[in-house]
Formats: structure tokens, C-alpha cells, sequence
């Protein structure tokens, strides 16, 4: 088991037509994720990767069965073609776009909430189970299957997080970039929950950053709900107030969304902290043996 | 992207959203013929840098406020020479402050009461919401933070706006005279229209006046904007002061670089925000301090990279470099190419600690083997930062 998607997982892309679509459709493919078509609107009928390509998804999902997307439709337009996944009933809609305008997602979001699709992202690099369905651009091959689940709000962290882990031979069930926007369609909280209710799921590791109170309020979380162990680590302790460090989210503003606010929250929570990025991998190994002793005993 | 106070009360004014009369001025001479044009017996004559905190701010080396009241044209003029050309220090400048080059010259009104109000949006509810508080002209973090009971909040939906009884509701919190509310509803709910046609990421009116006649006026104004949203306004984009941003972010961003200047000796230079961010933390760990974050992104070619490489080193205070990439849609071999190319063409006044890992790291690490280029490898992070940390310090 896993969580989000596996083997059966029917994926189509919006954007396949572009050059980054189509590249990191080839990418999918190369891994074994089923791809089964691509959306751009105007270039129906033709074929990328030896994908049919259509209009709409509607058309698309009626043709090919998908159950998935995963979008690289550029900034301008990707509110409005997360909406038309949702609105054609996709139940996983995975924005890979950088740089979509706040106020596009504040309009988004109620509409995902009312639906009974789930949105990944934007500004993530997707989501996968590790020899089964790889959704985004994530490199694949420094994942293994296994038991851990992953999730970051950054892409390169996520895969240092997963390399240490896959060299300390724990392998992962998923892992899920929730993006490193200020308004995101799933939230750690969200995550967390899937995790716990996956018997594949053994172990969690979490990647964090300075900006918002989502690790907060996954610490919470944890405390009440969780019941596997939980690492974490949290990027920007050196980060300076008042600057956006790339992400558009990773912003300490008026105080607030501070690391060490953050490691407060989560070692009070009971969440073994990795105090370097070096450490991630160990940190969760720590955090699987401290649960063990305290079984043992 | 940040904007000027005088630009903020533009953007607001033809938003329908009250705001004093005023007159940007750029030279002594110009403050006093502001104020002679305004025609109001009173005057503020208000610094205009890219930072908060103005008004207890001092020009370096003087008695001088950044806001100050002036009483005639001559007044007017003396307070504009002595902020115009001089560093201002407030809480959010730094200790180095910033250079004013223009001021505002502002009419006076009748203040009943101060108070405080901001539009933000709120990552948690996900939407953008109105802010407001019966403490205005005062650290609202601190109020916050000891009173937060003080804090009233109304998120708003962006295509419906802020409700009239949302409004209403504000206004009858705040205290405000029943006389007041229909103008303190057409202000709340321009104020929100405005953040939401702008798209706008903060507006913050502290203080937000109740003047003698009872009406609502933004004595203040803080306006930031979107960055991913000045595609769609072009002249919200050509208010950008580069007199007030950082040189080199300047030029990096030119690039399609994302990089913020830090204090320190080390410059790092690393694909992905949150492996930056981590990159850096890394470094402080084992005592060094980052010079940077620079993030080159997930599609750099070699062009960008030799650039971030050139922009590293026009910082003086670089001493040593530490690249730090995991491959994954970057590949090794670019950014080894870039580095080579960079030593080729930008030379490399200082050492260089290089760690890769991931896509095409094995080719990526022949490149720089057979380049002959000096460099230091380095296997995994903590073997990574030890040995810029140390290269840095031998190099001091």
C-alpha cells in the first residue's frame, strides 16, 4: 500500500505540449507511471510521447480513464486549469507551476474544499511511491520501496532527505512535495493523516521551513492523532526576518514563522529533530529506534 | 516588491480609499513649495525609504526624526535638508540605515482617535483577511503579541469582497461614532477591493486616523505587492525604486536568480530554496557564516550559473565558496561546465568547496577532474561545510 497513487494510478498531463511537460512526461514514463494522455487546449489529436493529446480534460478523462494530473501549464493560466481538473472530477490534481499570483489560489482553494478532488502543490516537485507511480520531477532512482513517508515543502531538500534514507536502507511508501507557496492545496496536517491510516507507513519524516504556522500546527497534530514515529527538519535558522528565501511562502514576516519557533513546536511535540540537513535520514532511524526502546521496556 | 509611502497614497487615493493631500519633494527648495501649495497650516514632512519604524528613526550623526511636523514653508524646508542625503536608522533598516532621496510633504488633520488595520492573506484560513485594532500608531506585533484580544480579524472571499456587515462589525468593535460606520464601511471594503485588484501581499494602514469631522483617513500606508502577480501590472512593476534594493539582487534576479546578500564570508551557491536555506544552516553549524542564499533554480544553464558565480564574488566579503547541487533536474554536468567555464572567463580569487550528488554526478565529477580546475571536493554536506569553514578562515 501507499498513499495518493500506485501502480493503477491513470495519469494524464496538462501542459504536455510544452517543452517542460513533455520532458517530465518522458520522465514519468521512463518510470513506469502510467501515463495515459495529455491535455492542451487547441492541440487535440496530436501526440506527445505517444500520448494522445485533448482539448479539455474532460475529453480527456472520458477517453483514457484518468484518475490523476499532474499540471506544468505556465503561471497565468494555472488557477484556471487546477479548477478545470477539478471541475472534470480528477481526484488528483498535482500543480507543478511556480509562480502562480496568491490571490489565483485564494480563489482556487474554496472550490477544491467544496470538490472531491485533492490538490498537491503548487510550486512542489509532485508526489511518488517509489516503483509504482512517480507523478512530477523528482529524479527517480534515489528512491527505494519501503516504509517511511515523506513530505516537504521543498524539492531539493526533499530529495537530499530521501537519498540519506534510501542510503541508510530505509526505503519510502511515498513521498509528497507540498510546495513551497504561501497557499498550497494540501497541507502537512493533510498528509499526516493519509500516513497514519496507511498500514505500509511505518515511520514519517517532515521537511519544513521558516514562513506560515503549517509545522505548527502539524506538531499539534502529531501530538493528538499520530501515532507512528514522526522526525523532522526545519530549513532557514539562519534565514534574516523580513526576506523571501526563493520560495515565495519562505518568509519570516512581524515575528513570526520563525525556525526556532518551529523546532519548539515540534521536539515539544514529542517529534525527534534533525539538527542538520546531514541528519535527516539518521534523525528518522532515531526516531523509529526511540519508539522501539520505548516499547521494549 | 516593496513601494514608497507617497506611491502607496496614489495607488490608494484613485482606489477610492481616503488619504491626506500631499507632495512628493526631492530637494529642500522643493518641501518648501509643497507646503506653500498645500495650503494647510500644518504640515509632516516624512522621510521616504523602503523601511518601517520612520517616525522614531534618527538620521545617523544628527538629532534629526524621520517624520517630523513643520509649521511653515522655512520649517518645512530646514526638516527636508536634514533628512534629504542623510542615513536613517529605524528598527528595520539595520544599523547601517538607509539613504533618503525623497521626502513627502503631507497636510495635517485633526486626529480624534489612532488606530490599526492591514490586509494580508492568512495561510491558514486561505484567504485574504482585514486585519484591524483599536492600537494604532504602535509595534502591532507587540500588541499581538500581549494583547491579542485586541486583534480583530474578517477574512473575506476575493470575488465577493469584504461584506457591508463585516464592515459594520469592525466599526462597532472599534468604538467607532455611529455616525462614522457608513464611512468606515465604503473605506474597509475599498481598502480590500484595492488589495485584491492590486494584488497586493500587505497593506498596512498604521495609523488609520478617526479625524475630527468623524471620518476614517490612512495617515500611513505600507504597501508590498505579489512578485508572481506584477506580470498583470505593468504600473504597479514601474513603481520599482532599484535606488532602495540590493545591487547585486538586482542583478540576480535579471538572471533568474533568486539570491538575498547576508553578512557573512561564505558565499554558497545551491539548487532549490529549501536546500539553500539548509545549505546556509549547514555552514553556521560548523561556525562559518553564510555570505548568501542563492538559489540557481531547477533549469539553470551555463549562463546563469557563471553569472550566480559572478555575482557570489562581487561581494567583497566572500572568502570562500561552497556549491552545493543535488541533481535532479540540474544536472551535474551543467553546473561542472559552468564552473569551469566560470574559472575560464570570471577566475576564481578565492577557494572553491564543491559537492555533488545526484543526476549525472559521476560525468559531472570527470568534467572538473580533467579541467584541471583548483577546486576542493568534498563527499556529503557536513565533509562539505568543514571544509569551506575551514578554507575560510585560513584564507582571513
Amino acid at each position: 500500500m501507499s498513499i495518493l497513487v500506485d501502480r493503477d494510478t491513470r495519469v494524464i498531463c496538462q501542459g504536455i505540449t510544452g517543452k517542460v511537460g513533455e520532458f517530465h512526461t518522458r520522465g514519468c514514463l521512463d518510470y513506469g507511471t502510467r501515463m495515459v494522455g495529455g491535455v492542451t487546449p487547441g492541440k487535440g489529436g496530436e501526440t506527445v510521447a505517444g500520448l494522445p493529446v485533448f482539448n479539455t480534460v474532460a475529453e480527456a478523462r472520458d477517453a483514457t480513464g484518468a484518475n490523476a494530473t499532474m499540471i506544468f501549464v505556465p503561471p497565468a493560466f494555472a488557477a484556471d486549469a487546477i479548477l478545470e481538473a477539478v471541475g472534470a472530477g480528477i481526484e488528483l490534481v498535482v500543480a507543478i507551476t511556480e509562480g502562480i499570483p496568491v490571490i489565483d489560489m485564494a480563489r482556487v482553494l474554496p472550490v477544491v474544499r467544496d470538490s472531491g478532488s485533492r490538490l498537491i502543490g503548487p510550486n512542489c516537485p509532485g508526489v511518488i511511491t517509489p516503483a509504482e507511480c512517480k507523478i512530477g520531477i523528482m529524479p527517480g532512482y534515489i528512491h527505494a520501496p519501503g516504509h517511511v513517508g515523506v513530505m516537504s515543502r521543498s524539492g531539493t531538500l526533499t530529495y537530499e532527505a530521501v537519498w540519506q534514507l534510501t542510503q541508510l536502507g530505509r526505503g519510502q511508501s511515498s513521498c509528497v512535495g507540498l510546495g513551497g507557496d504561501p497557499l498550497v492545496g494540501s497541507s502537512f496536517i493533510d498528509i499526516l493523516a493519509l500516513f497514519e491510516a496507511d498500514p505500509d507507513t511505518h515511520a514519517i519524516l517532515m521537511m519544513g521551513e521558516i514562513g506560515g504556522s503549517a509545522e505548527e500546527e502539524a506538531a499539534d497534530y502529531v501530538r493528538q492523532h499520530v501515532t507512528k514515529p514522526v522526525a523532522a527538519f526545519i530549513a532557514g535558522r539562519t534565514a534574516p526576518p523580513g526576506k523571501r528565501m526563493g520560495h515565495a511562502g519562505a518568509i519570516i514576516s512581524g515575528g513570526k514563522g520563525t525556525a526556532a519557533a518551529k523546532l519548539t513546536a515540534l521536539a515539544d511535540a514529542g517529534i525527534e529533530i534533525a539538527e542538520s540537513p546531514a541528519d535527516m535520514g539518521a534523525a528518522l532511524v532515531r526516531a523509529i529506534e526511540r519508539r522501539a526502546s520505548a516499547r521494549g521496556r | 516588491m516593496k513601494i514608497h509611502e507617497y506611491q502607496a497614497k496614489d495607488l490608494l487615493r484613485s482606489a477610492g480609499v481616503p488619504v491626506l493631500a500631499g507632495r512628493v519633494a526631492r530637494t529642500a527648495d522643493e518641501a518648501a513649495a509643497a507646503f506653500t501649495a498645500l495650503g494647510t497650516p500644518i504640515c509632516a514632512v516624512k522621510a521616504q525609504i523602503h523601511a518601517g519604524g520612520r517616525g522614531k528613526g534618527q538620521v545617523k550623526g544628527t538629532e534629526q526624526r524621520g517624520v517630523e511636523l513643520a509649521r511653515s514653508a522655512d520649517d518645512a524646508r530646514r526638516i527636508a535638508a536634514a533628512l534629504l542625503g542623510g542615513t536613517l536608522v529605524t528598527i528595520q533598516t539595520g544599523p547601517a540605515g538607509q539613504l533618503v532621496r525623497q521626502v513627502f510633504v503631507e497636510s495635517g488633520c485633526a486626529i480624534q482617535r489612532e488606530l490599526y488595520c492591514a490586509v494580508l492573506v492568512d495561510r491558514r484560513v486561505g484567504s485574504p483577511v482585514l486585519i484591524a485594532s483599536t492600537a494604532g500608531g504602535v509595534n502591532i506585533e507587540e500588541v499581538a503579541e500581549r494583547t491579542p484580544d485586541l486583534i480583530l480579524a474578517e477574512p473575506f472571499d476575493p470575488d465577493r469582497g469584504l461584506a457591508g456587515w463585516q464592515a459594520r462589525l469592525l466599526a462597532s468593535k472599534l468604538d467607532l461614532p455611529t455616525a462614522s460606520w457608513r464611512h468606515a464601511e465604503s473605506f474597509f471594503r475599498r481598502l480590500c477591493a484595492a488589495f485584491v485588484d492590486l494584488d497586493a501581499s500587505l497593506l498596512e494602514i498604521n495609523p488609520l486616523v478617526l479625524t475630527g469631522e468623524g471620518t476614517l483617513v490612512a495617515l500611513d500606508a505600507k504597501m508590498t505587492f505579489d512578485d508572481n502577480a506584477l506580470f498583470r501590472h505593468k504600473e504597479i512593476a514601474s513603481l520599482r525604486d532599484e535606488a532602495e534594493e540590493e545591487p547585486a539582487e538586482i542583478r540576480a534576479a535579471a538572471a533568474g536568480l533568486s539570491y538575498v546578500k547576508l553578512d557573512g564570508t561564505i558565499g554558497c551557491l545551491v539548487n532549490g530554496a529549501g536546500l539553500a536555506m539548509s545549505t546556509m544552516d549547514l555552514v553556521k553549524l560548523h561556525g562559518g557564516e553564510p555570505a548568501n542564499f542563492l538559489d540557481v533554480g531547477g533549469g539553470a544553464d551555463v549562463g546563469q550559473v557563471t553569472e550566480a558565480f559572478r555575482i557570489i564574488l562581487s561581494d567583497p566579503n566572500v572568502k570562500a565558496i561552497l556549491v552545493n547541487i543535488f541533481g535532479g533536474i540540474m544536472r551535474c554536468t551543467t553546473i561542472a561546465t559552468a564552473l569551469v567555464e566560470a574559472s575560464k572567463t570570471v577566475g576564481f580569487t578565492v577557494p572553491l568547496v564543491v559537492r555533488l550528488e545526484g543526476t549525472e554526478v559521476a560525468e559531472g565529477k570527470r568534467i572538473l577532474a580533467e579541467s584541471g580546475t583548483a577546486i576542493i571536493t568534498a563527499d556529503g554536506l557536513t565533509d562539505a561545510a568543514k571544509k569551506v569553514v575551514a578554507a575560510a578562515r585560513s584564507a582571513v
